[in-house]
């Protein structure tokens, strides 16, 4: 992922499904399988093993049974530790480590200046120049940004594509987590080489299959919802952008355009374009919101096509969503983390005032509360319950429908709904942290949240 | 009218490869069109009321180093050079020759580093660097832009960074930064990605490329004063911007937002940057603005701003102080950008036993002549700095000592250029080199 | 010629004011919604605080870099800006008229200030044309609307002058002094003597920002 634009990706640099797509198309919530209410201590302490100097910022796994953390051993090499294991095999460098939905563990590795990824421990059977920017979908395939021999490209499950480029970044992955695309520099470019440069040396390449098209500039590859076409904003000269669909550039140019999104229903694009100094919408290059907005970004489609949402600003300096361009009466001079319900009819959004007093905003309704920080809402599946982290006075807590829960961690981790939400009965949430040194696991009830 | 006796720019014309390129591919209309396009399309009041107040008087001719540089060749006044730019696309409705777009974008792209020192100077208010900035907008629209800023500006659009650096040799400099540092204190991190860090910490993507030490500094100072940070490893940890200064602005709000997005995903409470002026520029007041954020949707805080911090709370003790004389250059991006002259003294005075003021000095210092996206120009236009700051020479040598501290990467630039051409026998110090050489390292092998 | 003075006393007043003011309104408003629609990103930073902060410091003399550098501009420039306002507003002539329009009893300068202040503003006048043909700075950006703005101002001065001290055909001089105040007047809201209306809003816009956002004097 290489701008502003591209998919969200959280602070391990995995990418997170776009905001209707969390619940709904995209990552399946994992099933943490043991949803007996109240408090299990995973670890009482998660103090470094005997032996180990070092040891970086745990990470829990999803079903909150597992915690890891990079640590240094006594030999000087770097490994993982996974509750009070550590790997066999040692290595120069440790990176970017992240539990997958099904309980593995991936991490990046370097030993004597070669990197590859290590699954559980085993590395796969080659190494690489660089291997960076890992990413993972429902199809449990773990995929990375491979550079070799100073060719760069992707890699899946260990196989780089079987063409590599000049350069490639903007990495995409499909929803269903089988595909790869990037954005990739087809043509060497010399220095201060402004007419090469021009006719364009970027295209995108999809399982490593260049669009047939180069041009001046392209930015977030983006998968439409059946795996197949590729949207992506382009630049065709210095002052006219569109987006391009399989290669295949609107008619329309605009001064400026964000991250297109695809409507899963009928396969349309819609993207937020520029037009005399403001932002609209445009859907397949025709204005689709007229262009009244001080910005219009993070689209994001309801699953069934009905409903177009997005960050809008409708004033200067003022921030809300707007849901088929109409914005929520509610502003604040920053919105972040649109997240829409798996049926995408509701959303929910944070704001904040100079990124302090953070507020959760759910159908234009505000919350009690400010926060020193929030995190990404999370829907329930049945799209009825809003769960989100946040922090206040240096502890984390989790906040249900508006409800603080009565505890409090160090650190915590985002909450995960529980399956029988659907009618609301024997509603429960996972919540998982590091309490006074112990990680714990809780599963918490509507009754363990403040009224 | 007398504007012949000067003839000005004509005079001085520099081959440059794509102005001449750009130049070439003009028509009067298309001229005509995005002047109008720029000047009644984009801007609206604050240009019209600009040009219909400014009183010609000639006042701001005293603050420009290049005007003062060149024995006041009026030519060179910050109204001159409005006048021979965008005063006459004003007066003209844009009905210009091609060639007359060749001379005024080297006015604006080598002849204004847009430090706004004239603001000092005028009495009702015009904001030359706003207007200088608006002609850039209109070469940028017709192409007319000079080769290497041309490139530097397609390196941000193709890389998110200024210097073509592809993302794995981001990452591969920050890991043999850290290995280097190592050697030095064994138990130091660059925490990569680290997120809810107090702060993430932001460079120009010329520190990965040829001025690494000064990431290796930064982690060693950083991991001894025992603070919360993080480096991004994915774009968005280069907070240059070189598309501002050539007026491409989509470009600017593209690399902004990307900066930004980097520091709201790792959930940091603040973004601190490295020691440069022009990034904080773009930053903190402009690209900001373009994005439609009145404020900052993360505090922005400058290395001058987080060192005076980490002096004063005592997290960075000092083992010795600087001896040798040194002077005080101020940038003008975070000085009449953020009025950090203060905190700017206080630090380097807490460092260095001996501190000779310059003269003007805080936010009446001169300009570098590099800033502004000037040195970025390249080798055609060294000598334009060169000639066009005699005046910061003239300061410079003035003060008798050797050493200028200068905290912004374009003031480094310029000075040692100026330094060079003078002969004046100094050199240039960031805050971090000193920090690191004066400072307690209790973590230390 | 009585007839026109007569007229241009009486209803060609009111035409002057009526265009001054309504002149002055629509440019100032216009100019307002022009800034609403395209320069909210500098509009919005407008601080009442800061701009007062920044206006006082530049009406005072020699309390701003630009006004130390240039010393005989600062002298200059106060001398004649205050001098006209309070000619404009009190000489013993426009006294008269604002009785006589308005019915209202305005204070008046002495005879004798007033005559000092008039000759003051034509001297001014002077130095400000000296300084557009003789220095290079001023001379290189000078235009014929400068010419202009500064005649404007001048020959209602010197008319005024002439007529006071009885040189030449009083009624032709009182004439000529009513009509080009009146243009004056009149093109204040038109040529660059807007600057009357519009500097104050640039003044306070750099004192804003430098304020506000830069933290940094303006001065």
């Amino acid at each position: 992922m290489s701008t502003s634009t591209a998919t969200p990706q959280t602070a391990h640099g995995q990418p997170e499904a776009p905001p209707a797509a969390h619940a709904a198309a995209g990552l399946p919530h994992p099933d943490p399988g043991d949803w007996e209410p109240g408090r299990r201590v995973i670890a009482p302490s998660f103090a470094p093993l005997p032996g180990h100097q070092w040891q970086e910022e745990p990470l829990m796994s999803h079903d909150g049974m597992h915690v890891a953390a990079v640590v240094r051993q006594e030999d000087d090499s770097f490994t993982m530790r996974v509750d009070d294991e550590v790997w066999d095999a040692g290595f120069d460098k440790v990176w970017s480590p992240r539990f997958l939905p099904d309980g593995r563990l991936v991490a990046i590795v370097q030993q004597d200046g070669e990197w590859t990824v290590a699954v559980d421990g085993e590395t796969w059977p080659d190494t690489y120049g660089f291997i960076w920017s890992l990413l993972h979908g429902p199809a449990g395939k773990v995929i990375a940004a491979v550079q070799q021999d100073m060719r760069y490209g992707m890699i899946v499950d260990g196989e780089p594509w079987e063409t590599l480029y000049e350069n490639a970044n903007n990495f995409a992955l499909s929803p269903d987590g089988r595909r790869t695309a990037a954005v990739v520099q087809t043509v060497p470019l010399g220095q201060a080489d402004i007419e090469t440069f021009t006719r364009g040396v970027y295209s995108v390449a999809v399982d490593g299959e260049a669009w047939g098209r180069n041009f001046m500039n392209v930015w977030t590859p983006v998968f439409d919802n059946r795996n197949d076409r590729v949207a992506a904003q382009v630049r065709l000269s210095h002052s006219e952008y569109t987006v391009a669909v399989n290669g295949a550039p609107w008619p329309a140019t605009f001064p400026c355009v964000w991250e297109p999104c695809f409507d899963p229903a009928t396969g349309a694009v819609a993207a937020p374009v520029r037009k005399d100094g403001r932002w609209g919408m445009a859907l397949d290059g025709t204005l689709l919101w007229e262009a009244r907005f001080f910005q219009c970004w993070t689209p994001a489609w309801s699953p069934d096509g009905r409903h177009l949402w997005a960050i809008v600003a409708p004033r200067y300096g003022s921030f809300t969503v707007a849901r088929d361009a109409s914005p929520w009466p509610f502003a604040a001079p920053v919105v972040t983390d649109l997240v829409l319900s798996p049926d995408g009819a509701r959303a929910a959004a944070l704001a904040s005032h100079d990124n302090a007093a953070w507020q959760v905003v759910v159908d234009g309704v505000v919350w009690p509360g400010r926060w020193d920080m929030a995190w990404r809402p999370v829907f329930s599946p049945c799209g009825r319950h809003v769960a989100v982290r946040v922090k206040d006075r240096g502890r984390e807590t989790v906040l249900l429908d508006g409800r603080p829960w009565r505890e409090a961690f160090t650190t915590a981790w985002d909450p995960v709904f529980g399956p029988a939400t659907a009618n609301g009965a024997g509603m429960a949430v996972l919540l998982r942290g590091i309490r006074d040194g112990a990680c714990e696991r809780w599963v918490a009830t509507p009754d363990d949240f403040r009224a | 009218m007398s504007a012949t006796e000067f003839s000005g720019i004509a005079e001085r014309r520099i081959e440059d490869a794509n102005l001449v390129r750009g130049v070439s591919a003009l028509t009067r209309e298309r001229i005509e069109r995005v002047v109008k396009a720029v000047t009644k399309g984009e801007a609206g009041a604050r240009l019209a009321v600009y040009h219909e107040t400014c009183m010609r008087c000639g006042m701001c001719a005293d603050a420009c180093h290049y005007c003062i540089s060149h024995d006041g060749d009026p030519t060179y006044s910050p109204v001159g050079k409005m006048e021979q730019t965008m005063w006459k696309l004003l007066r003209t409705g844009g009905k210009v020759d091609p060639d007359d777009i060749y001379g005024m974008a080297q006015i604006a792209y080598t002849e204004c580093n847009l430090c706004r020192r004239c603001v000092h100077y005028c009495p009702v208010g015009i904001d030359t660097g706003y207007v200088m900035g608006l002609v850039r907008r209109i070469c940028h629209r017709l192409g007319v832009v000079p080769l290497y800023i041309q490139d530097t500006a397609h390196s941000h659009s193709g890389t998110m960074n200024q210097m073509w650096v592809k993302d794995d040799e981001w990452l591969d400099s920050l890991v043999w930064q850290e290995d280097e540092a190592r050697g030095e204190i064994p138990a130091l991190r660059i925490p990569f990605d680290k997120e809810g860090a107090d702060f993430l910490y932001s460079v120009i993507a010329p520190e990965p490329k040829f001025r690494t030490q000064l990431i290796y500094q930064a982690a060693v100072i950083f991991d001894q004063a025992g603070v919360d940070w993080t480096m991004p490893s994915a774009p968005g940890w280069d907070n240059s911007d070189m598309c501002m200064f050539t007026g491409d602005y989509e470009m600017m709000g593209r690399l902004k937002r990307c900066h930004f997005e980097m520091a709201q995903k790792l959930k940091v409470r603040r973004i601190v940057m490295g020691e440069c002026g022009h990034a904080f520029r773009s930053v903190y007041d402009v690209g900001n603005r373009w994005l439609g954020w009145k404020n900052h949707p993360v505090p922005i805080v400058h290395s001058v701003e987080f060192f005076w911090e980490l002096l004063t709370e005592g997290k960075i003790k000092l083992a010795k102080k600087f001896d040798e004389p040194v002077t005080i250059h101020d940038p003008c991006n975070i000085i009449r950008g953020r009025g950090l002259m203060d905190k700017l003294r206080e630090v380097t005075h807490a460092l260095c036993s001996n501190v000779v003021e310059m003269s003007p000095t805080r936010e009446h210092n001169l300009c570098c002549c590099a800033g502004g996206g000037v040195i970025n120009c390249g080798p055609p236009f060294k000598g334009v700095r060169l000639a066009g700051n005699k005046a910061k020479a003239d300061q410079l040598a003035a003060t008798g000592v050797h050493t200028v501290v200068a905290p912004c990467h374009n003031c480094h630039g310029g000075l040692e250029d100026i330094i060079h051409h003078y002969k004046l026998g100094m050199h240039t110090k960031f805050l971090g080199d000193l920090i690191y050489d004066c400072m307690e390292k209790p973590g230390a092998a | 010629m009585q007839q026109l003075y007569n007229f241009a006393v009486g209803p060609l007043t009111w035409v002057a004011w009526a265009v001054f003011l309504g002149g002055a309104a629509w440019r100032l408003g216009s100019m307002w919604a022009l800034a609403r629609k395209k320069d909210m990103n500098a509009v919005a930073y407008m601080d009442v605080r800061f701009a007062a902060r920044s206006m006082a410091r530049w009406a005072t003399p020699f309390a701003t870099l630009g006004w130390r550098a240039n010393p005989a501009v600062t002298v200059a420039t106060f001398a004649f800006h205050i001098s006209l306002g309070l000619l404009l507003l009190f000489a013993p002539g426009h006294a008269v008229l604002w009785d006589y329009a308005f019915g209202v009893n305005v204070w008046s300068l002495p005879e004798g200030v007033a005559d000092v202040l008039t000759v003051l503003v034509i001297l001014l006048c002077g130095f400000f044309a000296w300084r557009r043909l003789q220095l290079p700075t001023v001379r290189f950006v000078t235009r014929p609307m400068d010419w202009l703005v500064l005649a404007l101002v001048a020959v209602p001065c010197v008319t005024a002058f002439l007529a006071k001290q009885q040189i030449g055909d009083n009624l032709l001089l009182s004439t000529l002094h009513v009509l080009s105040g009146e243009a004056m007047l009149m093109a204040l809201p038109f040529t660059r003597l807007s600057h009357a209306i519009f500097s104050p809003f640039t003044r306070a816009y750099m004192g804003s920002e430098f304020g506000g956002v830069r933290h940094c004097p303006d001065w």
